[in-house]
C-alpha cells in the first residue's frame, strides 16, 4: 500500500503540489475573509445591542448548516470554481469567530471596564486597551475552530469544482485508484491536525502573554 | 418549490435514512464512549491520552476519512458508521468524564460512608448527577453526526447528502437547496429536543441535592 502510494506520488508530484496549493490558497483566503467580516462586526454588535440578538440568532442558524450543503449552495447560486468555494468557505468560518468575539468581549469583567471609565477613558479607549486585551485568548480560540472547520471543509471544495486536496480523493474514487485516494486523505488527515497543532501553539503564546500582562 | 412537493416520497425516504443511520451510529458511540469516559474519569493521565487520541479522528476531515476506510471496509453503510462513530467518540467520552468528575466530593464520601460499593456508587449517585452534561454531549454529538453524515452520500449510505449529490450532478439548485434545508432542519430539531431534556435533569438534579 505504502509503496503504492509513493509510486503514484513520484508519477505525478505536479498533481499533488497543484491540489496542495489550492487547498492552501482556498482555505487562507476563506480566513482571512472570515476574519475580515467576523472581528470588525463584533466590535460594532458589542456597542448595538438591541441588534446583536437578532445577528447572533442568525449567525447560529448559519452554524446548523453542514458544510457540504453550502458549499452545494454556491454552486446554483455562484457557479463553479476558486471564488464560489471561497465565498461559501468564509460564511462556515464565520460564525466560531463572531460568535466567540462577541461573547468575549462583552463578557470582560465589568468591574476593569468600570475602572477604565472611572480613570476617565473614552468608550474606544476601554474597548482598545481592556476589552480587546482581556478578550483576546478567546478570539484566538474562535480563530483556531475556524481554521480547522475552513480547511476541513476545504476539501468538499472538489465537489463544486473549487479544487484541493479533495481532488485526489474524489479522482481516486471515479478511477477506483486506491493510492490516490488513500494519498488524498493522508494528505487532508495531515493538513488538518497540523493547522490545529498550529494554532494551538499560537492560542498558548497568546495566553502567556496576556496572561504575563494581567 | 415544485421539484420539492412533487418528490416529496423521495424526500422522505432519504430523512429516514439520514435519522436510521446517524441513530444507529449514535447508539454505538454511546456503548463504546460509556466504559471509556467512566474508567478515564478518575485517571488523569488516561483522560488526557483518551483526549489525544480521540482528538485527532475529531480533527480529521470526513471525506478523508472515508477515503482512509475504503481500503478496508468498501462502500456503503458500514464505512460511514464507523466514520460517524470514530467522530463522536471526543465529546462524549470528555462529557461522560467531566460529568462524573464534577459530581460533588462530599457526595462521594456520603456514598462511600452508606457502604456503597464502586458499582453501586457509579449507578445510583455518579451517573444520575453526570446525566445533564452526558445529555449534553449527546446533542452536540448528534448535531456533529447530522451534518457529516451528508458527506456519507458519496460512499453510497443514502440519506440526504444525496439528495445534495444529485443536485450537484444535475446542477439543479431545487434540489440541493431540499436536501440543505431538510438536513439543516433535522439538526435543529435534534438540537432543541435535547436541550429541552437538558434543562429538565438539569432541573431536577439541583432539586435532588
Amino acid at each position: 500500500m505504502l509503496g503504492d502510494i509513493l509510486a503514484w506520488l513520484a508519477d505525478h508530484p505536479q498533481a499533488f503540489e497543484t491540489a496542495a496549493g489550492r487547498h492552501l490558497a482556498l482555505s487562507g483566503a476563506a480566513l482571512t475573509a472570515a476574519m475580515a467580516l467576523a472581528l470588525p462586526l463584533a466590535l460594532v454588535l458589542v456597542r448595538w445591542h438591541r441588534t446583536a440578538g437578532s445577528v447572533i440568532a442568525a449567525v447560529n442558524v448559519l452554524r446548523t448548516i453542514p458544510s457540504l450543503a453550502l458549499l452545494a449552495a454556491a454552486l446554483p447560486l455562484l457557479g463553479t470554481g476558486f471564488l464560489p468555494a471561497v465565498i461559501a468557505l468564509t460564511l462556515y468560518g464565520l460564525p466560531a469567530i463572531l460568535i466567540n468575539t462577541h461573547t468575549a468581549l462583552r463578557e470582560v469583567d465589568a468591574d476593569v471596564v468600570e475602572a477604565g471609565l472611572g480613570q476617565g477613558m473614552t468608550d474606544r479607549q476601554v474597548m482598545r486597551r481592556i476589552r480587546i486585551p482581556l478578550a483576546l485568548p478567546v478570539i484566538f480560540a474562535g480563530i483556531r475552530t475556524a481554521a480547522v472547520q475552513i480547511v476541513s471543509a476545504a476539501t468538499l471544495a472538489a465537489f463544486i469544482g473549487g479544487g484541493g486536496l479533495g481532488e485526489l480523493i474524489t479522482a481516486g474514487m471515479g478511477t477506483l485508484n486506491i493510492a490516490e485516494l488513500v494519498l488524498g486523505g493522508v494528505a487532508v488527515a495531515a493538513l488538518a491536525v497540523a493547522t490545529e497543532l498550529t494554532f494551538a501553539g499560537l492560542e498558548w503564546s497568546v495566553r502567556r502573554s496576556t496572561g504575563a500582562a494581567a | 418549490m415544485s421539484w420539492a412537493i412533487e418528490n416529496y416520497d423521495l424526500l422522505a425516504i432519504a430523512l429516514g435514512e439520514h435519522i436510521v443511520l446517524v441513530a444507529t451510529a449514535l447508539a454505538i458511540s454511546l456503548v463504546i464512549a460509556f466504559p471509556l469516559g467512566i474508567w478515564t474519569a478518575r485517571r488523569p493521565a488516561l483522560y488526557v491520552a483518551a483526549m489525544t487520541a480521540t482528538g485527532i479522528l475529531y480533527t480529521i476531515p470526513a471525506l478523508a476519512l472515508f477515503a482512509l476506510l475504503i481500503p478496508f471496509m468498501g462502500l456503503g453503510k458500514a464505512p460511514a458508521i464507523t466514520a460517524l462513530v470514530l467522530y463522536s467518540l471526543l465529546i462524549l467520552v470528555r462529557n461522560i468524564a467531566i460529568g462524573i468528575r464534577e459530581v460533588p466530593a462530599e457526595l462521594i464520601e456520603a456514598a462511600d460512608g452508606m457502604g456503597y460499593g464502586k458499582g453501586r456508587r457509579l449507578i445510583r449517585i455518579e451517573l444520575p448527577l453526570a446525566l445533564p452534561v452526558i445529555v449534553a454531549g449527546i446533542r452536540i454529538t448528534a448535531v456533529t453526526q447530522i451534518a457529516v453524515a451528508t458527506v456519507a452520500a458519496y460512499i453510497n449510505a443514502g440519506g440526504l447528502g444525496d439528495i445534495i449529490f444529485q443536485g450537484i450532478a444535475q446542477d439543479f439548485g431545487e434540489k440541493i437547496a431540499a436536501g440543505a434545508v431538510l438536513t439543516s432542519l433535522l439538526a435543529i430539531a435534534a438540537d432543541e429536543s435535547l436541550k429541552h431534556v437538558e434543562r429538565r435533569l438539569r432541573a431536577a438534579t439541583s432539586e435532588r441535592i
